[in-house]
């Protein structure tokens, strides 16, 4: 299948997309040459990669995994993820939000999901970074698919009632 | 009195996969239906999908409905079970 990306760049200060590519390499490249987060009133910029653990703890289970897969409702979650990311904006007063999601398979170590913010001092940013990721797990129609070292594979379909976003 | 019609409802990942890897299918509804209605009719005609959908939000044309939501004709429906993007 050809690699697709799904970008939103109708504004300045939010950069939203889903791609099929590596985001490490997307991130590195404007960080040098034109940094996405940067603002001349900017004291604070901040990324976070959210990362494909191999090993996951739940009690006294232990799970290793192989990969992860990621699909999505494209349309609607480049649509939810740059009201997401316009909110946060006037929310924090941020000056720049980028929000970057990798779709299809993600080995081990490697980056699902960056996001960065860039505000006038770093309080905004660390804030606005957190809770830009739990409305993301909350709302945003992406999921997960689990491939285990043992070959099984499940979608992830988290029960509001029993699982913690926050663990996820 | 309310005249039948069919919808199609977009299908995701686990969803999906409880379908056989359909990526949509079809439900024998009516005029004036509402989200709540079609999440009933959707279960009923297609038993495979019963556990998840009943944990699944609906989206009309890309926006989250509540349940009373009457559901337009011609509009893109998809069944959005719990995500797990990040």
């Amino acid at each position: 299948m050809p690699a697709q990306s799904t970008t939103d760049e109708d504004f300045d200060s939010v950069h939203v997309c889903l791609t099929d590519e590596p985001l490490e390499p997307m991130v590195a490249a404007t960080s040098s040459e034109e940094p996405l987060l940067a603002h001349p009133d900017a004291g604070a910029m901040l990324w976070f990669h959210g990362v494909t653990r191999r090993k996951t703890v739940q009690g006294d289970r232990v799970t290793v995994t192989k990969e992860l897969s990621y699909t999505a409702h494209r349309e609607m979650a480049v649509k939810q993820l740059r009201e997401l990311a316009h909110n946060a904006v006037q929310e924090f007063t941020l000056h720049r939000v980028v929000i970057l999601h990798r779709m299809g398979v993600v080995p081990i170590g490697q980056a699902s999901v960056i996001v960065g913010c860039s505000s006038s001092h770093r309080v905004a940013s660390l804030n606005a970074v957190a809770t830009i990721m739990d409305r993301l797990k909350k709302d945003v129609p992406i999921w997960k698919q689990e491939r285990f070292e043992s070959g099984d594979r499940q979608w992830i379909h988290p029960s509001p009632t029993t699982d913690d976003p926050t663990t996820h | 009195m309310n005249e039948s019609r069919t919808i199609e409802v977009l299908l995701f990942a686990g969803a999906s996969e409880a379908a056989d890897g359909a990526d949509r299918v079809i439900v024998q509804s009516h005029d004036h239906i509402t989200a709540s209605e079609l999440m009933k009719q959707l279960a009923d005609q297609h038993a495979a999908l019963a556990p998840l959908a009943r944990r699944s939000r609906l989206a009309i044309d890309q926006r989250y409905v509540s349940s009373d939501h009457v559901i337009p004709s011609g509009a893109e429906v998809a069944l959005i079970p719990p995500v797990s993007g990040g």
